[in-house]
């Protein structure tokens, strides 16, 4: 048996040959070091992420979200669904006080599920990977398999919103969030605490709505990580990774830039301080390569 | 698009609850927007108008919106542009010193006004919303190149050469990173029970037009 086992939630961009694959690669490496068996939920759905409004409508959210906890409840009983996605698991856990904050809207979803043969009995928790990291291991127990400390390496960690709002990490504040610092340290990286662009949006979904006011977000994001002397960013969330690096070439040929950051997940750190291939830490997979990462997996 | 089956749903939304609340705005928003009973509590600080990262670009930020409703300005608030401003950061969430649920507000606004067929027709964010819906809940699960196509075919044909072209160096990119399957295009990811999402979502649909229709 696993040292823990949990109901896993990858969420669409996780996918194979998704924007965020990648992601899915080095958190599957990471948790295999850390003994830790994911099991998906079978046949989990969109949770209508942040985007989704106009369309939806208040009871479809949460009956979508609901979907995914009945299916863990009723395939993986006992265990916490656990998300990798900021958006999933916002909308996921907003869902979750929601029916647990109003009977009406419970019997109501409960209805709606009928309808696909399910039931949500609201028994089954849904957290992020990072609070699984901090809290069922803690920072001392995930800087024991660390066999390659990424020394000399400078990391810009940018949490973004929604790792970090409205919920967040507990203990964490809203305006300076320290645990992405703390994990980089963790690993033996230099993480730049005076990078002051921590917690801005990078548009989100309005990348694709609004592509020039969100690209100026994403400007401040980078620029601040160069103003830090980073090598590169790390980030908790795949929609930040997605807009902060794919619209860097973007900006360069629209504002005669010339940004080349590279974004990575924490996920990706850890898998490679634990020894992890360049492959197991989805390295392969970015379009403005983290040079100094791979050269540290590469390293025998 | 596939947006028109969320376009309008009774013959004439707008008529209906113009006669139901007249001139109450306040009391039509605290009944049929999500969350909209949160509105009243607004202090007017300016907190949120001060904490949005899309903050210059809204005509009209939260807090004027917040009162502009209890002014009773109905049709400046749900014609306006703003709330589709929203990027769902939070910020201005965690930050009122009320807790009002901004975020949530505005969406819920944004779909009203959509509902009513009164949200601007040409807003870029409420057609991207009414896609990305119609595209997750196709298949239960998003397909991310489908999507894409959607927003950049969705004013024609010429359009979207143009605008696949311009971003040429981000799909090659995506593309060799492995992070973009160009088979997405003729199935992809997808629910085994998409009968089972469908049929839920219809049922939700239901229900909760029932409950708009007979508030409280």
């Amino acid at each position: 048996m696993a040292r823990k086992e949990y109901a896993f939630y990858p969420g669409c961009s996780s996918q194979l040959k998704a924007s965020a694959s990648n992601y899915l690669t080095s958190v599957n490496a990471m948790c295999k070091t850390l003994d830790v068996k994911l099991t998906p939920i079978p046949d989990w759905n969109c949770c209508g992420a942040s985007i989704g409004y106009a369309g939806a409508g208040e009871l479809q959210r949460h009956v979508l979200n609901a979907r995914n906890f009945a299916l863990a409840e009723a395939h993986l009983p006992g265990q916490d669904v656990v998300a990798t996605c900021a958006a999933c698991w916002l909308n996921a856990r907003e869902s979750k006080e929601k029916l647990h904050g109003s009977a009406q809207l419970l019997a109501d979803t409960n209805e709606a599920l009928k309808e696909a043969g399910l039931r949500y009995e609201g028994k089954a928790d849904v957290r992020h990977m990072v609070e699984v990291l901090i809290e069922d291991f803690g920072y001392d127990e995930l800087k024991k398999p660390v066999v390659k400390p990424l020394e000399g390496v400078k990391f810009a960690g940018y949490v973004g919103c929604q790792t970090n709002r409205p919920f967040g990490i507990a203990g964490e504040s809203f305006e300076n969030p320290l645990y992405l610092d703390k994990l980089v340290e963790t690993v033996g990286g230099e993480a730049l605490t005076k990078y002051d662009q921590k917690v801005t949006c990078c548009g989100g979904a309005l990348a694709f709505s609004e592509p020039e006011k969100s690209q100026k977000q994403i400007r401040d994001i980078v620029e601040a990580a160069y103003d830090q002397g980073a090598d590169m960013i790390v980030t908790p969330c795949p929609l930040c990774q997605a807009n902060v690096e794919v619209y860097q070439s973007e900006i360069n040929q629209r504002q005669g830039t010339k940004f080349a950051m590279p974004v990575t997940y924490y996920s990706q750190l850890m898998t490679v301080a634990y020894g992890g291939t360049a492959r197991e830490a989805g390295l392969d997979g970015h379009l403005i390569q983290p040079v100094k990462l791979q050269e540290l997996a590469a390293k025998k | 698009m596939g947006a028109t089956s969320t376009e309008t749903n009774m013959a004439d939304p707008n008529a209906t609850a113009l006669a139901r609340y007249r001139n109450d705005f306040l009391k039509e928003v605290e009944e049929r927007v999500e969350e909209g009973p949160w509105v009243k509590m607004c202090m007017q600080c300016g907190v949120c108008a001060g904490s949005c990262p899309f903050g210059p670009h809204w005509e009209h930020s939260p807090q004027k919106i917040f009162m502009m409703i209890r002014a009773g300005k109905r049709d400046e608030v749900l014609r306006s542009d703003s709330m589709w401003m929203c990027t769902s950061c939070y910020n201005c969430v965690v930050r009122c010193p009320r807790q009002l649920p901004i975020t949530q507000i505005m969406h819920g606004l944004a779909t009203y006004a959509h509902r009513l067929g009164l949200a601007p027709k040409l807003q870029p964010t409420r057609d991207f919303s009414l896609q990305f819906w119609d595209n997750c809940t196709r298949t239960g699960r998003v397909n991310e190149l489908k999507l894409t196509m959607g927003v950049y075919f969705k004013d024609g044909l010429a359009a979207g050469i143009r605008k696949g072209w311009e971003m040429r160096r981000v799909a090659l990119g995506l593309l060799k990173s492995g992070r973009l399957n160009p088979f997405e295009l003729f199935g992809g990811h997808r629910c085994k029970d998409q009968k089972g999402v469908a049929a839920m979502l219809k049922k939700a649909r239901e229900i909760e037009e029932q409950r708009k229709r007979a508030p409280g």
